[in-house]
C-alpha cells in the first residue's frame, strides 16, 4: 500500500458518517412506478428505443446513445411503459426533461444479456460490450463510460485511478460499496484494465476507513492481480475531487482545460467499477445504485440499494419517514449538493446521498458582511485561487479579471465559503458569473469573426476596384496609340 | 406519481454549513493579543494610556454611527464588528499619553471618517485608517507627539504624574504642574539620533541611562509583550507568518548590514527590532488585512518593503520612527504588488 502526498488546501470535515454506517446496505423495496429521465447522464440524452404502452422486462435496454457522448437506458423493473413525457428531474431541481414512465408489475422479469469472460474479449470488443450497459460515473459526474474509455484509449492512458476517497460529509455509499462488494469493485479494475490497456490500477481511499481498507486489501489479494494497488489519502475534503485526488496520488496536475488523459490517468469511482463487473459478470445492466439516505430529518440512517426512477419520497418512507425537525432536502453530501424542492423526483444514476437536514445537520450562513481581505480563503482553495480577488472581480462583472485570476478553474467546492468571516456566498457568486466569461469570449469571438468579414470585404473591393482600373487602361492603351498614330 | 401530496421544502445555494469564524471574532482576538502591550505600557508610562484608549474608543464609535447614519447603512453588525476599537487602540498605541483630549480625538475621526469610510467602509480602505490618523497628527502638530514622559524603569530623574493630574493634563490640553521637562524624556529612537548627531559614537550614543539592555528601557519590555500578542495571534491564525517575518526579517537585515559596514553610526539589529513600533507594526499594523497585498508572495514583498522604507526613514528620514510612514507608502503600492503576484493556479505551468 501506498501512502499519498496531499493537495493545497481543504478542510476537516466532520464525516457524519456513523448513523448510516451502521447497517448493512439493504434493499429497497421496488415502488410501483419508476421515473427515468433520458438526460440523466453528460452529453446528449438518449433516444426512446420504446413506445408507452408497449412491455419491457427488467434490464431491458429502453434508449440509446444519441451520438459519440451518450449512453443507454434500461428499465429497472417490468412492467409497462405509461408514458413518455416530461417529468420534474433533480439534476434540474425539479425542472421538467422528457423521462420514461414505466408502472412496475411487481413481477420483475429479467431481461436476458450475456454474462462474458472478459479476458477472452479483445479490448475493443469488450469496450463496446461496456458501453452497452448503460454504465456512466457514479461518483457523480455521470459521464458516459464507453465515451470516457474510447477518449482515453486514443490518449493513452496508462494508470488506471479508482476513486474510492469519499470526502463529503454525510456521503457513505462507496464507503458500504468497499465494505461489503470489495470483490466486485476489484473485478471491475481488472475489467477496466483489460478494457483500456492501463499498466496499473491504484484505489485511492481514505485514511482512517479499516473496515474498506480490509475488505478491499482481502478482495486484492484474493485477485492475484500484481497491476492493483490501494494508496490512502488524508481525510481532506474535497480530496476525493478527481484533480485533487491525482495531485495527491501521483504528485502531477491535470493540465487547465484537459482531460486526466492528457496526463494519463483513467480515474473512474469505485462504485462505477462495481456496476462494470455487475454487467460483465453477472449481465446486469446499469439499473440500481447504492444512495446513502441520512440526517438528522429522517428516523433511521441507511444505505440501499435503490432502482434508477424510484421517487426520494418512496426512500424516506422506507428510511421511517421524515422526522418533525427537517427543514431542508439535499442531494449529495453537506458541501456540494444542491437543495431540492420537493421529494417527488426519481433518484438518477448520479444520485449518490440524500440528506434530509435539520437544524442539527444546518450551519447555514448569516447577514454578509464586506470582504475583510483576510485570504482565509485563498489558504483552503483546493485549486490555488484567490477567492477574495475574484469576489471583488465579480462584484464589478470584470471578465477578463476574472479569467486571468482562474474563475473556470473553480471546483465549487465551498471551501472558501465555510471559512469566510464575512460569511460571503462566495461560490452561488462564481458560479453566477462564469456566464460572464462565456458570454465575454463568445464576444470576442463574434467581434473577431466581423472584423475578418470586414476586412475582406474591403479587400475584396479594393482588388475589384483595381482590376477595373486596370481594364480601363489596357482599353485605353491601343485607343491613345491609335490617336497617336492618325495624328 | 405517488398517491400523496410531495413534500416540499425551502432551498438554499450549497454549502449548506459554513465555519464560525466572524468579523467580529477576528477583532476580538486582534484586542485581546493587545492587552499585554497595554498593561505593560500602562505600568512603564503611567494610566494616560488607558484614559487615550477610553477617549478614542469613544470617539471612534461616534464617528463610524456617523458615517454609517451618513451613508444610510443599518448600525448593526457595523457598529458592533470591533474594527473601529481596533483602530481607536492602536492609534492610542502611537500617541504620547499624556497627548491632550483634542489629539486622539481628532486623529481617530479623521481615521474612521475619512481613511475608511470616504472609500467605502469596512473592507474597503486603501491605507491603514490609524496610520493615517497617526500620520495627519505628527504631520499637523510635531511637537506634541514628541512630549512622551520617561518610563519608570529608567534611571534618569523623573517626575510621575497621579492619575488626577494626568486626567488633568489630557482633559485640559495644559501643561502640567511640574513641567514637560521634568516629566517627559526623549524616546530611545529620538535619543540616539540627537546623540549620534551630536557626534558621539553608537557606544556612547547607548550609554545613556535610556537604554536598557535590548532597546529603550521599558521599551523593550513593551515591545516584548507585542510579540507575545502576536505570536499567540499566529497560534489562533488570526494572522499569518509573512507579514510579521518579511517586516522584522527586512529591518534585520538592513541594520545588520550597516551596523556591519559601520558600527559606530548605525545601532545593530536588536535595538531596531526592539525600539519603537517594529513588533506592534509586525503584528497588528501592517498585518492589517484590508490595505496589505492580498496573496502570500505579494505579502512578503509588501511587508519587506515596510521594513526597509522604516529603516530608511529612521536613518536617514526627518522622523524617529519611521513605521507609519512606511506602512502607508506600501499601501499605496500594493495593488501593484497584487497585479505581479498572483499565484499559479492548479493546471497552469505559469
Amino acid at each position: 500500500m501506498t501512502g499519498a502526498r496531499g493537495f493545497h488546501g481543504g478542510l476537516r470535515l466532520d464525516s457524519h458518517n456513523e448513523r448510516s454506517t451502521a447497517t448493512p446496505i439493504r434493499s429497497a423495496q421496488a415502488p410501483p412506478q419508476l421515473v427515468l429521465p433520458l438526460d440523466q447522464h453528460a452529453g446528449a440524452p438518449a433516444r426512446p428505443l420504446v413506445r408507452p404502452g408497449e412491455r419491457v422486462l427488467c434490464g431491458q435496454p429502453i434508449a440509446e446513445p444519441d451520438g459519440a457522448i451518450s449512453a443507454w437506458l434500461h428499465a429497472s423493473a417490468s412492467g409497462a411503459i405509461t408514458a413518455i413525457e416530461p417529468r420534474p428531474a433533480p439534476h434540474l431541481l425539479g425542472a421538467p426533461t422528457l423521462s420514461i414512465v414505466i408502472d412496475n408489475d411487481g413481477r420483475d422479469e429479467p431481461f436476458q444479456s450475456d454474462c462474458i469472460r472478459f479476458e477472452q474479449l479483445a479490448p475493443s470488443a469488450l469496450l463496446a460490450h461496456l458501453a452497452r450497459g448503460g454504465v456512466v460515473g457514479l461518483g457523480g459526474a455521470a459521464f458516459p463510460l464507453g465515451a470516457k474509455l474510447a477518449s482515453a484509449a486514443r490518449a493513452g492512458a496508462i494508470a488506471l485511478l479508482l476513486n474510492g476517497a469519499e470526502c463529503e460529509p454525510y456521503i457513505t455509499c462507496d464507503d458500504m460499496l468497499m465494505r461489503e462488494r470489495a470483490q466486485d469493485v476489484v473485478l471491475g479494475a481488472r475489467i477496466l484494465l483489460h478494457a483500456s490497456g492501463a499498466v496499473s490500477c491504484t484505489i485511492a481511499i481514505e485514511e482512517e476507513t479499516p473496515h474498506a481498507e480490509q475488505a478491499l486489501r482481502a478482495a486484492i489479494e484474493a485477485a492475484h492481480d500484481e497491476r492493483i494497488v490501494l494508496a490512502t489519502v488524508p481525510n481532506i475534503y474535497p480530496g476525493g475531487g478527481e484533480r485533487q485526488l491525482i495531485a495527491s496520488v501521483f504528485g502531477r496536475e491535470v493540465p487547465h482545460s484537459g482531460l486526466p488523459a492528457d496526463i494519463g490517468v483513467l480515474c473512474h469511482n469505485v462504485a462505477t467499477a462495481a456496476a462494470v463487473a455487475q454487467w460483465v459478470r453477472d449481465g446486469r445492466p446499469l439499473t440500481s445504485r447504492i444512495v446513502t439516505v441520512t440526517g438528522d430529518g429522517v428516523h433511521r440512517a441507511c444505505n440501499l440499494e435503490v432502482r434508477i426512477g424510484a421517487p426520494i419520497a418512496a426512500l424516506i418512507a422506507e428510511c421511517g419517514g421524515y422526522t418533525p425537525r427537517v427543514l431542508r432536502l439535499i442531494m449529495g453530501g453537506s458541501m456540494m449538493g444542491p437543495a431540492l424542492p420537493h421529494d417527488d423526483l426519481p433518484v438518477v444514476k448520479a444520485t449518490n446521498c440524500i440528506v434530509a437536514a435539520s437544524a442539527l445537520d444546518l450551519q447555514p450562513r448569516g447577514g454578509e458582511t464586506p470582504c475583510i481581505r483576510c485570504g482565509d480563503c485563498a489558504e483552503v482553495c483546493p485549486a490555488f485561487l484567490l477567492p477574495q480577488q475574484l469576489h471583488w472581480f465579480a462584484r464589478s462583472a470584470d471578465a477578463a479579471a476574472l479569467q486571468a485570476h482562474g474563475l473556470l478553474d473553480c471546483i465549487e467546492c465551498g471551501c472558501c465559503d465555510f471559512v469566510c468571516p464575512s460569511q460571503i456566498p462566495l461560490v452561488e457568486r462564481f458560479r453566477e458569473s462564469k456566464p460572464l466569461l462565456a458570454r465575454a469570449a463568445e464576444q470576442r469571438a463574434d467581434a473577431a469573426a466581423n472584423r475578418a468579414r470586414y476586412q475582406a470585404r474591403n479587400e475584396r473591393l479594393e482588388r475589384l476596384a483595381a482590376e477595373q482600373r486596370e481594364a480601363l487602361a489596357r482599353r485605353r492603351r491601343p485607343q491613345a496609340r491609335a490617336e497617336r498614330e492618325t495624328k | 406519481m405517488s398517491s400523496q401530496t410531495p413534500r416540499t421544502f425551502t432551498t438554499a445555494a450549497a454549502p449548506h454549513v459554513v465555519g464560525s469564524n466572524r468579523v467580529a471574532r477576528v477583532m476580538r482576538l486582534v484586542l485581546y493579543a493587545l492587552a499585554p502591550t497595554v498593561i505593560l505600557h500602562v505600568a512603564f508610562f503611567g494610566p494616560g494610556l488607558a484614559i487615550q484608549i477610553l477617549l478614542g474608543a469613544t470617539a471612534a464609535l461616534a464617528a463610524e454611527a456617523l458615517a454609517l447614519r451618513l451613508r444610510r447603512q443599518p448600525l448593526r453588525p457595523f457598529l458592533t464588528d470591533g474594527s473601529a476599537l481596533v483602530t481607536a487602540v492602536l492609534l492610542a498605541l502611537c500617541l504620547p499619553p499624556l497627548a491632550p483630549w483634542w489629539l486622539i480625538v481628532s486623529g481617530t475621526a479623521f481615521a474612521i471618517l475619512l481613511a475608511k469610510h470616504a472609500y467605502g467602509g469596512l473592507g474597503a480602505n486603501p491605507f491603514n485608517p490609524a496610520m493615517v490618523g497617526y500620520a495627519v497628527l505628527l504631520v499637523s502638530f510635531p511637537s506634541r507627539l514628541l512630549l512622551w514622559p520617561a518610563p519608570s524603569a529608567a534611571g534618569i530623574e523623573h517626575v510621575e504624574l497621579t492619575l488626577t493630574q494626568t486626567l488633568a493634563t489630557i482633559l485640559t490640553g495644559a501643561a502640567p504642574d511640574p513641567g514637560w521637562d521634568a516629566i517627559t524624556s526623549p524616546t530611545p529612537l529620538e535619543a540616539l539620533r540627537t546623540n549620534l548627531a551630536l557626534g558621539m559614537t553608537m557606544t556612547e550614543a547607548q550609554r545613556t541611562p535610556i537604554f536598557g539592555v535590548l532597546g529603550g528601557k521599558g521599551w523593550e519590555w513593551i515591545n516584548l509583550a507585542a510579540l507575545a500578542g502576536g505570536v499567540w495571534l499566529l497560534a489562533v491564525r488570526v494572522i499569518r507568518w509573512h507579514i510579521p517575518t518579511a517586516m522584522l526579517g527586512a529591518i534585520a537585515v538592513c541594520a545588520s548590514v550597516m551596523h556591519a559596514l559601520d558600527p559606530g553610526s548605525y545601532a545593530g539589529p536588536v535595538f531596531h527590532l526592539t525600539s519603537g513600533a517594529s513588533i506592534l507594526g509586525a503584528f497588528f499594523i501592517a498585518t492589517d488585512p484590508i490595505s496589505a497585498a492580498t496573496s502570500d508572495r505579494g505579502r512578503l514583498i509588501y511587508a519587506a518593503g515596510i521594513g526597509v522604507l522604516t529603516y530608511v526613514i529612521r536613518t536617514w528620514g526627518g522622523y524617529p520612527d519611521g513605521v507609519a510612514f512606511a506602512v502607508l507608502i506600501m499601501n499605496a503600492c500594493a495593488p501593484l504588488i497584487d497585479r505581479y503576484t498572483i499565484p499559479r493556479i492548479y493546471g497552469h505551468s505559469d
